[in-house]
């Protein structure tokens, strides 16, 4: 029994399994950190190799910086990015309480509206958002795509969290009314932690689209004040001349915020599951 | 203190009928048992009694008070679940204190009270440690310890043995029963073990499908069922059920017998037969014969029996002990 979970060719072909897709999903990763921290004409001829002392290079991330506005448009994005998710995962949880907890009439087609946003993409309605921004004033600040990215996120939240929240014993929750907690404790302190896992898994499918996103940016909010890192980065895209060394460096910096995300949320992700629900 | 009155409760989901009328009363420290089949409603008639669920009609009353719009905290009552449902991020001391929290008693009468129940539990060693690093005991005990704070005019308990294992099954059940003479409260507790049942109760009470088959005593009902539905869920082995056509009973559409109240001769009785199997657990024995004239029965014998299977027997009732039912299954006088 034991030999065969721990046979050495079992364990072998595993790691060599592992270890490639590791290899092919950080290639392009990899390849872009390299090239930023390399000069203009080393990044062509020698696209895979590592910076040498020769070719080193820091002229991308002097110009990325030196543009000034960078800043700002990392914390556009992260507010944007960090609010969306807030307010996405609040409302999507309630949402998903509310279906999965109360018996009410068109429980159930109440539940298949809110996720019908799944198969519909947002960016059919983009005229109608974007006249609607108008309307309300909205265009060209961070709350525009705020509002849109929420709308945009919470037909999956609701989904998926629904179903969690479905499994959450009905025992437990029945335990803290006769306790008297009121409906938003239960909900807040003893249905959210255990879907904690549900949560964070959710939430990085969330943030991931919205922090790359290019097309509401563009639509919504393109002035220099509101600008996020992917719409900044396109400065240095020109229709002739691309300044490679600027956008390898600002991509490689976008990824960073997202890294520390993820990190946060995947922390979330183990603790929920070895903390555990006690049955 | 501490009454209950139920008075013509029905609840359906939807289109389903779970409880079709129930009326009972409690007395003031009764210890009452509701058994029953699967699904026969006895945990929803226990939400209803909790608030938990809302009633489609009828009324609760609790201590002579209308509770049908008081919500589960303030009807003085509290519940014991099968599946403990403690509350994870919280200590034993804070899952015993939490609702006393929220009822904004002192701190005092508060430390008092958790001090109480868990000395009464013993569970004084566990009181800094969460749910997930109790054992099943524990946390059964920890469940009942936060019943116990609330001081409620009535306990609420749903199967809450069913997770335990045997051994450990027979000790919470002798501390309930310890509970409940110490406190003098009121009680209600849901069972599918018979033992329990039996052992536990002042009252019982056998639902089947959403209605009351009958309330009594343990031995009233062991001694004289109202029908044969509570003859057959009320004693272990069950009761067995003869034809009465094929005994010459014109009455009766079904004769009952208990295993226990039958006995055997290898050379003469009533019914022959032949031994099919023997199942020998030390105190008693339990033989299953093939009659011709009623069919298979089980026959309880107290002692070692020792019977091969292919063997013939004659198996006869004790007529004092025999129950006629009708065709609608009441039993005759
Ligand atoms: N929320 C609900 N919605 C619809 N039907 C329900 C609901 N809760 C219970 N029921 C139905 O009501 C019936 C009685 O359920 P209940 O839980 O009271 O049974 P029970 O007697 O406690 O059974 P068990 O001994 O298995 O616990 C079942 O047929 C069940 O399917
Ligand atoms: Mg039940």
């Amino acid at each position: 029994m034991s030999k065969a979970t721990h046979s050495l060719p079992r364990t072998i072909a595993a790691h060599a399994v592992l270890i490639a897709y590791t290899v092919i999903a950080l290639f392009p990763v990899v390849v872009i950190i390299i090239n930023s921290m390399k000069s203009r004409n080393a990044i062509f001829r020698t696209p895979l190799s590592p910076p040498t002392p020769e070719t080193f290079d820091l002229v991308g991330y002097t110009t990325v910086l030196a543009q000034g506005d960078f800043f700002l448009y990392f914390q556009n994005s992260f507010i944007v990015t960090v609010a969306s998710l807030f307010f996405v995962l609040l409302f999507g949880a309630m949402a998903a309480f509310a279906l999965a907890e109360y018996r009410f009439k068109g429980n159930t087609l109440m539940g298949l509206y809110l996720a019908l946003g799944i198969m519909i993409p947002i960016r059919l309605g983009t005229v109608a958002i974007l006249q609607l921004m108008v309307a309300s004033g909205l265009v060209n600040t961070l709350t525009a795509l705020i509002l849109v990215y929420t709308a945009q996120g919470l037909p999956l939240c609701v989904f998926i969290l629904s179903e969690f929240m479905k499994q959450v014993s009905d025992d437990l929750k029945n335990a803290g009314r006769i306790d008297g907690l009121s409906e938003y404790r239960i909900f807040f302190r003893l249905v959210l932690p255990l879907v904690r896992p549900a949560m964070a898994t959710v939430a990085v499918f969330t943030m991931i689209p919205i922090w790359n996103d290019l097309w509401f940016p563009l639509i919504l909010a393109p002035s220099e004040a509101t600008k996020t890192v992917t719409l900044g980065a396109q400065l240095f895209i020109g229709q002739y001349v691309t300044n490679w060394n600027a956008v390898l460096a600002a991509l490689s910096l976008a990824i960073l915020p997202v890294l520390v995300l993820y990190l946060i949320f995947s922390r979330q992700l183990i603790r929920g599951i070895t903390s555990g629900a006690v049955k | 203190m501490g009454s209950l009155k139920i008075e013509n409760v029905k609840k359906s989901f939807g289109s389903v009928d779970v409880l079709k009328g129930i009326d009972l009363e409690v007395n003031d420290g009764e210890f009452v048992v509701f058994v029953g089949p699967s699904g026969c409603g006895k945990s929803t008639l226990l939400r209803v009694i909790a608030g938990l669920e809302d009633a489609t009609s009828g009324n609760v009353l609790i201590d002579g008070r209308k509770v049908d719009a008081v919500p589960p905290s303030d009807r003085g009552i509290a519940m014991v679940f099968q599946t403990y449902a403690l509350y994870p991020h919280l200590s034993v001391r804070n899952n015993m204190s939490l609702g006393l929290k929220q009822a904004k008693t002192p701190t005092d009468e508060i430390t008092r009270r958790v001090a109480t129940a868990s000395s009464m539990l013993s569970l004084e060693p566990y009181l800094e440690r969460r749910p997930a690093e109790l054992s099943g005991g524990q946390r059964q005990r920890v469940a009942i310890g936060r019943a116990v704070v609330r001081e409620p005019k009535l306990f609420l308990f749903d199967e809450p043995l069913s997770n335990l294992d045997a051994a450990l099954r027979v000790n919470t059940r002798l501390e309930i029963a310890q509970l409940h003479r110490r406190l003098s409260a009121t009680m209600i507790y849901v069972t599918h073990d018979q033992v329990e049942a039996m052992t536990l109760a002042d009252r019982i009470v056998v639902l089947n499908g959403g209605r009351i088959e009958q309330i009594g005593r343990p031995m009233e009902l062991y001694n004289s069922p109202a029908n044969e539905f509570v003859a057959s869920f009320i004693g272990s082995p069950k009761m067995n059920f003869i034809d009465g056509a094929h005994l010459g009973e014109p009455k009766a559409k079904t004769v009952g017998v208990r295993p226990e109240h039958l006995t055997v001769d290898a050379k003469s009785g009533a019914w022959k037969g032949t031994v099919i199997h023997a199942e020998h657990l030390g105190a008693d024995t339990n033989l299953y014969i093939d009659t011709e004239k009623a069919g298979l029965l089980t026959i309880r014998i107290f002692g070692v029996y020792d019977a091969e299977p292919g063997a013939t027997l004659y198996a006869t009732p004790n007529p004092a002990k025999t129950y006629r039912f009708d065709a609608d299954g009441k039993t005759l006088a």
